[in-house]
């Protein structure tokens, strides 16, 4: 019984980023604030840059694809471009993972700001050459910022959840 | 310097090509897969739009499931700030309530007028459209691209290009259509494009969304002379639109003259779409 219910715990914890994910790609709750625009920022990407840092299998790629096609579907952009976005994004955690001897939030940080700068690009680039959808690049701009700033506070939080996903697994 | 050039070379496969303990896929196989859909979205066969048109339908109405908890925080938080600006929004409502009395005198001399001048034209006829009402089933505010989805597809009649209005202003038009939800591109989008009429000078226009609560006109004529307080009306050109129908207003945004819309784009909820031809009978 006690078993059970550990397992089920842990597996609820496990599952906790991978709802959040999915929840943000079909949801319409966004960190896109009326009056303070500016700080608008794309909290999906940092999720994704940090779980596929600490573990790729607790998001699983094809969740992260799946959320990408949920996402353009919802945001009325051609399907596969979130999604080729997303998985750039995890391509680079999965690249700096591999790297990385002992991982740091603040060195974690100062690779996420040319990864979501590069894929960024690229999101705006298929848009603009290949669809011709017209993007605000310096809102885009603006965006990429603020979600480079908002990684350590995120983080930290993540990490609240990583550390206790931890401790389950170790019990 | 060929050990360093290895380990990038392993790290780089690595990440693309190796599949975790719980995954199926590979990241390298999944971006394939990713481009295959994106190249797939310039092809517009039949069975494709029809397998197109059912995953949005699907998605639609997760999503308008999912938003529910944040729709009903959200408005929670706006109610609460309300209530501390009530009192001040009652006397400002009072004095324009006064103002309104003072015009309303005015508007009937000039309906009267109008109904008079109407007749003599022959045509009475301007605002006789069918129009069908519609709710938004999701607004996602994406600070990228302004759309919301209505609850109604192509089943209840609604097609591409369709204007939508919100009460009597006009506020987009239907992008995309389903079987059961559309999407309308609203006229504050940066793709918008909405061939205008500038009231009372009747200069013709284009006017285009910025992504912001006001739009820019282009190709105004020559030496034009906007002042603030104009009124945009859509023109009717290309039979695309009904010709008359309000907008917004010309007011000096920004150091510029912008329009700004007659409705807050931000509060769409239930809207008409007009789903009468604008060039039957003509």
């Amino acid at each position: 019984m006690f078993s059970f219910r550990g397992n089920f715990i842990r597996r609820l914890l496990n599952l906790i980023p991978l709802l959040l994910l999915l929840f943000l790609a079909f949801s319409e709750t966004d960190f896109d604030f009326d009056k303070l625009s500016f700080l608008s920022f794309n909290l999906i990407y940092i999720l994704i840059f940090y779980w596929v840092l600490k573990n790729p299998d607790i998001l699983g790629y094809g969740f992260i694809f799946l959320a990408g096609i949920v996402n353009d579907v919802v945001v009325g952009l051609p399907i596969g471009v979130s999604s080729i976005t997303y998985l750039l994004l995890s391509g680079f955690a999965a690249y700096i993972r591999y790297l990385t001897v002992q991982p740091s939030l603040i060195f974690d940080w100062i690779v996420f700001a040319p990864s979501i700068a590069v894929t960024n690009s690229i999101y705006f680039y298929i848009l603009t050459i290949f669809f011709d959808v017209k993007i605000n690049y310096i809102t885009l701009a603006l965006n990429t910022c603020v979600t480079i700033l908002f990684y350590p506070i995120i983080g930290i939080l993540f990490s609240f959840l990583a550390n206790i996903i931890i401790k389950e697994r170790n019990v | 310097m060929v050990t360093s050039r290895d380990d990038f070379s392993i790290a780089v496969r690595s990440a693309l090509l190796k599949k975790g303990v719980k995954q199926k896929f590979s990241l390298l196989a999944l971006i394939i897969a990713s481009v295959i859909l994106l190249s797939l979205e310039s092809i517009n066969s039949k069975s494709l739009n029809f397998v197109r048109s059912a995953i949005k339908d699907v998605i639609y109405r997760t999503s308008f499931i999912t938003s529910i908890p944040g729709n009903v925080i959200g408005p929670m938080f706006t109610n609460i700030q309300g209530h501390f600006e009530i009192y001040e929004q009652y006397e400002m409502v009072k004095l324009k309530l006064q103002q309104l009395k003072d015009q309303q005198n005015q508007i009937s001399y000039l309906k009267i007028e109008n109904d008079k001048l109407k007749k003599v034209i022959d045509d009475a006829s301007v605002f006789s459209y069918e129009t069908i009402t519609s709710k938004v089933l999701v607004d996602k505010e994406s600070p990228f691209l302004k759309s919301v989805i209505l609850n109604k597809g192509f089943n209840s009649g609604l097609k591409k290009g369709m204007p939508i209005l919100k009460g009597p202003y006009f506020v987009g038009r239907i992008t995309e259509v389903n079987y059961l939800s559309s999407r309308v591109l609203l006229i504050s989008d940066l793709n918008s494009k909405i061939p205008v009429l500038v009231e009372p000078m009747g200069y013709q226009a284009i006017m285009s969304g910025t992504g912001d609560e006001f739009a820019l006109l282009d190709f105004l004529p020559k030496n034009h002379q906007l002042e603030v307080g104009n009124l945009v009306y859509t023109s009717g050109t290309g039979g695309i639109f009904f010709s008359g129908i309000p907008i917004g207003r010309i007011e000096l945004i920004e150091e510029k003259l912008r329009v700004k819309f007659f409705s807050d784009l931000n509060q769409l909820y239930l809207i008409n779409v007009i789903i009468s031809d604008p060039m039957k009978g003509r």
